[in-house]
């Protein structure tokens, strides 16, 4: 059966990985072709990288940085950010991406979207829907990192989005992105409701219950996580993990864990870390070898 | 030879190869075909455009040439594998290579499921196939389609997955494979399916120590 995603979102900022706060502050984290390759190797289902400093400084996608990322990553990479051509599209594709994110060109001119699904097909057309609550407590849709209004509702923009042949909606929240108090849940039950393409949920963990509420959404086919995987050891796979063990009794959901590691057995925390093993156990494991794979 | 028709995702797929320290080149040009021992078909894209586009750069009489009479490998994938089809209903009837018996169609939505098949799916793989050694039969790949290949002859499935309903994951046929999911996106399983896929070209089978 088909596995909900774990998806890691790589937020970069004149070519350095960034944490987003709300769409307006950023830290540094480090070099996006690194935290490509660990996530990669942690188990990560996907990762989407956005460039959100491409758009603002007209020179469009850095291509160069995509190659970087996409030589180590060995999941499917979905980049963002500047795009604003058929042409951009395919040398993106070129460069290792394998799925591009649309946000302003989206708004802008939608026909591209429906050039784009025409060309790459709708699988590979992701649409970023930037909701945050207007003036009058309406959702509404932002472009420009969040700067511009557009006046839509993010359901009539995402259903128009899948009838031009967008694949997938990305749906990102600016008021939860960075503030660690879980997905904006009402949002996503709106806007799941409007369209039948899968639906991607961004913004606002800060826990792994967080991504659990997420999942046991039924319209949820993918739950994004950013700054939350950036600053813990094997953050992705102590994640799946945990969903994995609240998901025991779960029949209708299933997350993928095939790496050679798992933490089977591990307790966590409260606040969702993990527990302290015991001495005698850690004493147990303390010579254990374990063959290289070879492929 | 990874053949470049203007719309695969030509760099994954060269990454993965690289991993496994494959010697590769990429090209789109017809006189090239003739140097490569083995093929590999990347596909990202709508299937109309592909079958253009392979037309417009002379490949398909060439490649037909190389891969059904002289029995060199190819490895179709995704829409690569869609393509050795006899003909795909996206966007509009449209003919395939006709290298293998099967159609392309859309993938049926109901009970709720979401089109386009997007994620880890694990497959149900069938028969002796050199494709899928050493591969545990729980593993998952990473499918992205709204199209499937349906209706094939059961001899030549690798590999069945469910999505509302089955459709071919794999399938081998002689010299021919292709996978609907994308080995360059499914981690070390992927890699696996690519060294199945090598050895057969090096060794003509699956196991470098058979």
């Amino acid at each position: 059966m088909l596995k909900k995603r774990i998806i890691a979102c790589l937020v970069v900022k004149d070519g350095l990985l960034v944490q987003s706060i709300g769409f307006e502050r950023y830290l540094p984290v480090g070099r996006p072709e690194i935290a490509a390759e660990y996530l990669s190797r942690w188990g990560i289902d996907e990762i989407v990288l956005l460039d959100i400093s491409a758009g603002s400084s007209g020179n469009g996608p850095d291509f160069a940085m995509i190659e970087r990322v996409s030589q180590p990553c060995q999941v499917p990479l979905a980049v963002g950010g500047g795009i604003g051509s058929v042409r951009e599209i395919e040398l993106l594709l070129h460069a290792g991406a394998d799925k591009v994110v649309l946000n302003r060109a989206a708004v802008r001119s939608p026909e591209l979207v429906e050039e784009a699904a025409e060309n790459f097909g709708n699988q590979c057309i992701v649409v970023s829907v930037d909701t945050k609550r207007g003036a009058s407590g309406a959702y509404e849709v932002f472009t420009e990192s969040g700067r511009v209004a557009t006046g839509m509702s993010p359901q009539i923009f995402a259903g128009r989005m899948e009838e031009r042949g967008a694949g997938e909606i990305f749906l990102t929240s600016i008021e939860c992105d960075g503030a660690k108090c879980g997905y904006d849940m009402k949002l996503v039950s709106e806007v799941s409701d409007a369209v039948t393409i899968p639906l991607i949920v961004c913004g606002g963990v800060g826990h792994p219950d967080h991504l659990l509420e997420a999942l046991l959404h039924p319209g949820v086919a993918a739950a994004v996580v950013g700054n939350f995987f950036h600053y813990t050891e094997h953050s992705v796979t102590l994640t799946k993990r945990f969903l994995r063990d609240r998901l025991r009794e779960n029949d209708s959901i299933k997350v993928r864990m095939d790496m050679h590691f798992d933490y089977e057995g591990c307790g966590f925390t409260e606040n969702g870390r993990l527990a302290r093993r015991s001495d005698e156990h850690l004493a147990e494991i303390r010579f254990q070898r374990h063959e290289d794979v070879k492929i | 030879m990874l053949i470049n028709y203007g719309m695969g995702n030509i760099r994954s797929v060269g990454n993965a190869l690289t991993r496994l320290s494959a010697s590769y080149f990429v090209s789109s040009d017809k006189d090239d075909l003739a140097k490569a021992d083995a093929y590999i078909l990347p596909g990202v894209g709508a299937f109309s455009h592909a079958m253009a586009n392979i037309a417009a750069r002379g490949l398909f009489g060439p490649l037909t040439h190389e891969v059904m009479e002289k029995k060199k490998p190819f490895l179709g994938i995704c829409l690569g594998m869609q393509l050795m089809a006899e003909d795909s209903m996206e966007k509009g009837f449209h003919k395939g290579f006709g290298w293998l018996p099967g159609h392309v169609r859309k993938l049926d939505a109901h009970n709720g499921l979401r089109i386009p098949h997007v994620g880890w799916n694990e497959l149900e793989i069938r028969n002796e196939n050199q494709l899928f050694t050493n591969v545990p039969p729980d593993a998952n790949f990473y499918f992205d389609h709204s199209y499937a290949l349906c209706e094939a002859d059961e001899n030549m499935v690798a590999a069945l997955c469910d999505y509302g309903a089955p459709f071919v994951a794999a399938l081998r046929k002689g010299n021919l494979f292709g996978t609907q999911f994308h080995p360059e996106k499914s981690h070390v399983q992927g890699l696996r399916v690519f060294r199945n896929f090598l050895n057969f070209v090096e060794y003509g089978t699956g196991n470098a120590n058979a």
